[in-house]
């Protein structure tokens, strides 16, 4: 791992990201729609008044938690479809550029990214629905950890589906989240799934964050060893998208696809 | 060690395309050396197999003694590329884009090294521009800028000249010559600008369907297919015609 190399990469994307309205968007902007949507909706059912509070502002905990993994996993497959878009994959890859270097640079990303979103949208909420995201107290940072490592290998994932699919595949960037959110639990608990789904979420680790978000919310305890869990299962996954990308990408370089889409 | 870089029985095919047949070829340190032939001949292909953007089907790929399935990241240290298909990030400014570049290829005082190019090719009043705004032309030269950056000892060049005027051409042609006397640098080059491949390349290979089908100066092959030109040369083996002349 060559950290200058790695370095330039993230250079790269700020430069890009800076110079592009429509980037800060993605991180502040939507987010904000997003938080808006589901505060309003906690205050609407709180203002019903057939509900307990602790039992409702977990939905505002839920989406700035959503928006982490969100975030980290789009900005991965992002990061990539920017250099087959400016077609300057073929510059990178004829570089002395370690495919593991440039994953590690969009990982760094991730991280940034997903960090900036927990704290403006904490400070959001603070101010508009006076909801304090530090009541999760030191879990926190383990929640956040769990969801960061889902987010990098969910993009990882996306990313060697669009290198091997090519650009009919790049709507699975914004698209892929959708399909684990359901087997989240991130706005219901995992019991109000049919029991065929159950075992599915018991299997998606994200499903484990959102569960330990709510009790901790709700009941004021909290489940170390869910957590474990989920982090066992965030780098199992980890370990079977890194196949599946590598997989993919040589799967790339025979059929010639880098070229193809680069040029 | 006296082959920089060595071809050996390379082949490539795409499905049911055979895009390269069989390819083999060396080239000396400080050679120039042109592949030329007619569209979809194979030299594109070639060169990114050359680049490890491509994995061939067959046969091997040696640069600086060292296989490049194993050495990809140590022998492209040592490499660049150009190419007028491949673009550097539109957004940047060309500074930018340079200043990036020197960091993946490991440059010593990179802002020297920029300073250096942009006035070698230049372009230095369009540092501070954003790249995507250039012309055609001008975005070939910082092409060629960032192909320079690392002082590189072999430089693979997909029609490089592409867009350029005549003018600029002939510079580019006078610059390439020139770090090929001072560093001996290695090019391999493609190109359908016969002035280019006529007045540069010390050796040329023609590329049709996949081989090669001829070897030489443009002079000695000027004269083995009997053309006046270049260009009658390519257009006589492009069509296929008088391949007896060809030796392998
Ligand atoms: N990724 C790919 N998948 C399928 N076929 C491909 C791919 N890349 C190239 N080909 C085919 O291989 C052949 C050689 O293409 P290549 O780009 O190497 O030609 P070239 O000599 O560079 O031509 P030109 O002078 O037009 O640039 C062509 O028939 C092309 O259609
Ligand atoms: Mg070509």
């Amino acid at each position: 791992m060559n950290w200058r190399r790695v370095r330039a990469l993230l250079l790269k994307f700020a430069f890009i990201c800076s110079r592009n309205t429509f980037r800060a968007m993605d991180v502040f902007f939507w987010p904000m729609m997003d938080l808006l949507v589901w505060g309003f909706l906690t205050v609407y059912m709180l203002r019903m008044g057939n509900t307990v509070p602790g039992a409702i502002t977990f939905l505002i905990g839920s989406v700035i938690m959503w928006n982490v993994l969100y975030r980290a996993q789009q900005v991965i497959s992002v990061a990539f479809l920017d250099d087959v878009w400016s077609r300057n994959l073929l510059n990178i890859f004829a570089g002395p550029v370690r495919v593991r270097e440039y994953i590690a640079a969009t990982y760094i990303t991730g991280l940034i990214q997903s960090t900036i979103v927990i704290l403006f949208l904490s400070a959001a909420a603070a101010v508009f629905y006076s909801f304090n995201i530090l009541v999760l107290g030191i879990p926190l940072a383990a929640l956040f950890i769990n969801l960061l490592l889902m987010g990098w290998w969910l993009g990882l994932l996306t990313t060697g589906i669009i290198v091997r699919f090519g650009p009919p595949a790049e709507a699975l960037a914004w698209a892929i989240p959708f399909l684990v959110q359901p087997v989240s639990a991130v706005f219901y608990p995992v019991s109000i799934l049919p029991p065929w789904l159950q075992p599915v979420a018991k299997i998606i680790p994200s499903s484990y964050v959102f569960e330990g978000m709510r009790q901790i919310i709700e009941h004021k305890t909290f489940d170390g060893n869910s957590l474990f869990i989920s982090f066992g299962l965030n780098v199992v996954f980890m370990i079977m998208a890194a196949l599946v990308f590598r997989y993919y990408f040589e799967e790339a370089r025979t059929k010639g696809l880098l070229a193809k889409y680069g040029t | 060690m006296d082959h920089i870089v060595e071809v050996r029985n390379l082949r490539k095919d795409f499905g049911d395309t055979t895009a390269v047949k069989d390819i083999s070829f060396s080239v000396k340190r400080g050679e120039i050396f042109g592949l030329l032939g007619p569209n979809g001949a194979g030299k594109t292909t070639t060169i990114h197999m050359m680049l490890g953007l491509t994995r061939p089907s067959q046969g091997h790929i040696k640069i600086f003694g060292q296989d490049l399935e194993q050495h990809r990241v140590e022998i492209l240290e040592r490499c660049n590329f150009a190419s007028a298909y491949v673009y550097l990030p539109w957004n940047l400014k060309v500074w930018e884009n340079l200043y990036i570049f020197a960091e993946i290829y490991g440059v010593n005082k990179p802002k020297e090294r920029i300073e250096y190019l942009l006035d070698l090719f230049e372009i230095t009043k369009l540092k501070g521009h954003i790249t995507g705004t250039l012309s055609a032309g001008e975005q070939t030269r910082l092409n060629l800028c960032k192909a320079f950056l690392n002082e590189p000892e072999v430089l693979l060049l997909d029609e490089p000249t592409a867009s350029l005027d005549p003018d600029l051409a002939d510079k580019v042609r006078k610059i390439l010559r020139q770090l090929q006397k001072e560093k001996s640098i290695t090019v391999i080059n493609t190109s359908h600008n016969m002035l280019d491949v006529t007045e540069l390349c010390d050796r040329i290979v023609f590329v049709h369907n996949g081989e090669l089908i001829a070897e030489g100066k443009a002079d000695e092959l000027m004269e083995r297919f009997g053309g006046a030109s270049l260009e009658e040369v390519f257009i006589t083996i492009a069509r296929g015609g008088h391949l007896e002349g060809a030796t392998k």
